[in-house]
């Protein structure tokens, strides 16, 4: 034809990037593609994906969202349908106009199975139901039924699932299969093959996450035995995710287990103050006393995970020569051994007369050294004081090796925080030489010390020594503790709330878990008190409150609200 | 009468037939392979160009030509799945892992006759734009891969692999991988990971439902072993012989040994469901006047083809019939196939994992005096929640069908050998042995 034909062209829809499907009878919109966990490819959204949207469980017990998917356990088989295609190539329809669905003759697995437009998902059904007790049925025989003497009990699959899936009895009447048991894995270790399902999660883990092809599985059939290359310990920065990941109890963490009953646990959200990067924790606390950490989950910073360092630097927080009470060689009702005046009391002289020293001070003759692993509250206290005083400020840098994952070479929780209250000096540290050689020369007469011991960073005893005051607050006793004027004792993160501002400026805030020992109280509570005597506004008087000024002062925090952090935190502008 | 066919075997078993290339060239050996690469390319009127390759691979699609391996999948529509747009190199892999027990047809060819399978593969590989192809062969056929390779080396020496084969200016290499000793190693995307040197765990496939195909063309090798007197394997034009035939005529299995009767059939090696002397089934055939018609066949008088067996509650699977005369043990034999799928299981998924392991122990138990009147429906319920998509690839099947068929089929000697092992317990136990004594026997 040599002329164009005068049809009505039409540019094509766009591709939609949604599709529909039915989960047990409720219509569900759900992305065409989700990111492969790895590698953030897109893949085809999967049929589990879809139940997860519609809000219907699909018990399973070797997928998980955050690693590639393997479809061994047959724990999520569904049934499903899709719509009927005639021989005409259209849809087959129903007498009332909807698409006639053509069941599948066999089950799929959910975590496998990709979907397609109009799909029938069901998850109900009596087949799906006895499909589930059969699997169960099948990964128990062989497990030892020894739930009262198991760590994991209490946050077991298994457990969970034989309540809701399973069937009350078992008429297996075989010998069951034996396997090693208490193998040490590694150093964070322990593993009990009895116990293990297969479900090769820890395995992925290793090899696709952390990159250290660790794990395997030796035998056959039955006789199927997880374990790590011979001869080789399984020993990477993050191993202890797998004891997480573990639906069962067949890996478990040395440092926890058998210390106390998951049941009995107070759980508190919180961040890992042992780098920058903000991974988000739950702790595990019971009576005022931490018995773990464990990733929570925040895509935005850590996924799923956090690394071995920052999950057992917990110990600390407990030790016994945490600093209770607050001193000062320089007042007598201050002295140790009085014991006339309550915490509250002692408190109260202390501050008042921090305050009267700050009040007389000349201009310039006060500096303050703020460690990066206080709040962004605290900092921003003490950043209104020191400008209220003409303060020279500073911060201590920690800068060690990083690893590609979540470990960043910046040791310090807080970093970015510090520099956003402008306490740090640019780059953090180069103050420091220039603090020591104003008290060297008698410039300076007042230091005031939040979480740092200033003698292994350049400022001596000596130094120390020369001045008029030394104010000191600290969670654990070192050689500037010792050689204070005034002590203040401190909050670990554990034990107050507050916000942290991560590497990538994300400001995220944590709970209290345990009480502090002692006179110790939060920081920011004494520095308020302290900044309000001696600038003489009042200030914010709860957490809340003070985030928010904060948030009103601070250029980076613009914007922010503390209830708006919510779980997960948001991004400050760095 | 139906006699044998033999097309695959024609050489093999010839006095002074020898696995050499010589040998293999004297019998027109390479001819079809020098043929397909001649295959000049053709121009179709709207200007589009049929290569040879295309050519080889629209001849295979019309031949209808089926897969050998258990599931008689069209070739030609296998090989239009292939992606040959994406760049990315294509493979060929031969699977020589023949493990399936009572099967052993494979063997013969690698052993008698290796060149044609070579040559096979050569063009297949040609049709299909392949420059690398593997034989993985399992690991106890070592003198079959010695064999292979000594047949590869010869055929690279003149010229029939290699680069530029027979100046077609086509590039074609192929390499010999011996297994370890695993049976899922046969399955396909089992092969793969071990090729690939990964454990044998066969790959999560997307739901896959088996269309009805239609012609049944070729010839086949069945593998007879059991209680008959001519135990082999013979090749047989597909369709053209009938399950009694196989079993009793003289030019196959010879019938079964004198005073002895038919107890039981395996017709597709061992996974296959088992077929009872004296079943019927009522399957519908193609008539004379081309409609189809429901007719009840007897076992016997079954066709020994894909659809037929099929229809007949089993399948021809490996081509391997394991005849059981009325001397045979049913429990003992349903035994001895349990332990062996249990053995084999690669232990990946649940179900297969667990069940197969399991329902040999209880096998182990009903034929060593430790059975019970219920096992045999203790069985039918493992067996039960194995297969039907359960599990990640058809081993599920294969470790279940033996257990629901024989058990099914059989049942009253199940029960029969439980109800006598208890009785015999009970009989133990009601002597003088007082509670908390040891037994006098042990």
């Amino acid at each position: 034809m040599s002329t164009a034909t005068p049809i009505e062209t039409k540019p094509a829809p766009p591709p939609s990037d949604k599709l529909k499907v039915r989960v047990n009878g409720k219509e569900v919109e759900v992305p065409k593609t989700t990111p492969d966990p790895v590698s953030g490819k897109p893949l085809p959204t999967t049929m589990i994906q879809a139940c997860f949207i519609a809000k219907v469980e699909v018990p399973h017990y070797c997928y998980h969202p955050k690693l590639p998917v393997s479809g061994n356990c047959r724990m999520c088989l569904v049934e499903f349908g899709t719509p009927a295609i005639g021989p005409d190539r259209k849809p087959i329809l129903n007498p009332d106009g909807t698409p006639k669905i053509a069941k599948a003759p066999r089950p799929a697995i959910a975590c496998a199975t990709p979907l397609s437009p109009g799909m029938e998902i069901y998850t109900d059904t009596p087949t799906v139901k006895l499909m589930r007790a059969g699997v169960l049925e099948f990964l128990l025989i062989n497990h030892p039924l020894d739930c009262p003497i198991c760590d994991q009990a209490g946050e077991c699959k298994l457990q969970e699932y034989s309540v809701d899936y399973g069937q009350s009895e078992s008429r297996f009447v075989e010998a069951k299969v034996h396997k090693p048991k208490r193998v040490d894995l590694g150093p964070r270790i322990v593993l009990d093959d009895e116990r293990c399902i297969l479900c090769t999660r820890c395995i992925r883990f290793t090899r696709d996450i952390v990159g250290d092809d660790a794990l395997g599985i030796v035998n056959r059939g039955s006789h199927n035995t997880l374990t790590a290359y011979p001869g080789r310990a399984f020993d990477n920065n993050y191993t202890l995710n797998t004891v997480d990941i573990c639906p069962v109890g067949a890996l478990t963490s040395k440092d926890f287990r058998f210390q106390m009953r998951v049941w009995f646990l107070k759980e508190t959200k919180s961040l890992c103050t042992s780098c920058a990067t903000g991974c988000n924790t739950v702790i595990g606390s019971r009576e005022e006393k931490i018995y773990r950490y464990e990733p929570r989950e925040n895509n935005a910073v850590n996924g799923s995970w956090m690394c071995d360092h920052g999950r057992l630097n917990y110990k600390w927080i407990g030790r016994e020569d945490r600093l209770r009470e607050v001193c000062s060689p320089q007042s007598t009702a201050l002295s140790p051994q009085s014991a006339v005046l309550s915490p509250a009391e002692r408190w109260a002289v202390a501050v008042r007369g921090i305050a009267e020293k700050l009040k007389h001070a000349p201009a310039g003759s006060v500096a303050m050294i703020v460690s990066a692993r206080q709040t962004n509250e605290e900092i921003y206290l003490l950043a209104k004081l020191a400008r209220a005083l003409g303060a020279l400020t500073d911060s201590v840098p920690r800068i060690l090796e990083g690893d590609r994952l979540l470990l960043s070479a910046d040791r310090n929780p807080n970093s970015t925080g510090a520099r956003l209250a402008g306490i740090a000096a640019d780059p953090m540290g180069a103050n420091l030489p220039k603090i020591a050689e104003g008290i060297r020369s008698g410039h300076i007469r007042t230091l005031i010390v939040l979480g740092e011991d200033v003698t292994r960073h350049g400022i001596g005893a000596d130094l120390l020594g020369k001045l008029e005051t030394l104010i000191a607050s600290d969670i654990l006793p070192n050689e500037t503790t010792r050689l204070a004027h005034y002590l203040l004792p401190g909050c670990a993160h554990a034990e107050k709330r507050g916000t942290f501002t991560s590497t990538k400026g994300r400001v995220q805030k944590f709970m209290k878990a345990v009480e502090p020992p002692g006179d110790a109280r939060p920081e920011w509570e004494f520095l308020r008190e302290l900044a309000s005597q001696v600038t003489g506004q009042a200030g914010a008087a709860s957490i809340e409150g003070l985030f928010n000024q904060m948030a009103g002062e601070v250029p980076g925090f613009h914007g922010l609200t503390w209830s708006g952090l919510g779980d997960t935190g948001a991004t400050a502008t760095i | 009468m139906p006699q044998e066919y033999r097309q695959i075997l024609k050489y093999a078993d010839e006095p002074g037939y020898t696995p050499d290339i010589e040998c293999y060239l004297r019998h027109g050996g390479y001819d079809i392979l020098r043929k397909a690469l001649a295959i000049p390319p053709r121009n179709l009127a709207d200007g589009r160009i049929v290569t040879g390759p295309d050519h080889l691979r629209q001849e295979v699609m019309t031949s209808g030509l089926r897969g050998r391996g258990g599931a008689g999948f069209s070739c030609g529509l296998k090989w239009s799945f292939v992606d040959r747009k994406s760049g990315k190199p294509i493979y060929l892999i031969c699977n020589a892992d023949e493990s399936e027990p009572g099967t052993f047809k494979d063997k013969q060819i690698i052993y008698k006759d290796p060149h044609q399978l070579i040559e096979g593969m050569a063009i297949a590989c040609y049709a299909n734009d392949v420059h690398l192809a593997y034989i993985y062969i399992r690991g106890e056929f070592a003198e079959g891969a010695k064999i292979l390779n000594r047949a590869l080396k010869e055929a690279r020496a003149r010229d029939f692999l290699g680069e530029n084969i027979l100046g077609s200016d086509y590039d074609l290499e192929i390499h010999v991988h011996r297994g370890a000793g695993a049976y899922i190693c046969g399955e396909e995307t089992g092969l793969i990971e071990s090729l690939e040197g990964k454990r044998a765990y066969p790959r999560i496939k997307p739901p896959y439902f088996p269309a009805v195909l239609g012609n049944n063309t070729g010839t086949r090798i069945v593998s007879i072993s059991g209680h008959v007197r001519k135990p082999g394997y013979y090749e047989v034009e597909v369709g053209k012989a009938t399950l009694g035939e196989l079993i009793n005529d003289p030019a196959f299995g010879g019938g079964l040994r004198e005073g002895r009767k038919l107890k039981a059939i395996i017709p597709g090696g061992s996974s296959a469901k088992v077929f009872k002397a004296g079943e019927k089934f009522k399957i519908k055939r193609r008539g004379p006047d081309g409609k189809d018609a429901e007719q009840e066949i007897e076992l016997l008088n079954l066709p020994y083809d894909f659809d037929s067996l099929i229809a007949a509650g089993s399948m021809s699977g490996s081509g391997g019939i394991i005849v059981l005369d009325d001397s045979t043990d049913i429990v003992e034999a349903l035994a001895n196939i349990s332990e062996f799928y249990a053995h084999e299981s690669c232990g990946q998924c649940t179900p297969c994992r667990e069940g197969s392991l399991w329902m040999s122990k209880a096998l182990q138990r009903l034929t060593h005096g430790e059975g019970r009147e219920a096992d045999a429906d203790y069985l039918m319920k493992i067996a039960d929640n194995i297969p039907g998509g359960r599990t990640v690839c058809a081993f599920g099947e294969a470790c279940s069908w033996p257990v629901q068929s024989f058990v099914a089929k059989f049942k009253d000697e199940f029960v029969a050998r439980g109800a006598a092992d208890e009785e015999n317990r009970t009989r133990r136990n009601a002597g003088p042995t007082a509670v908390g004594k040891l037994p006098a026997s042990s």
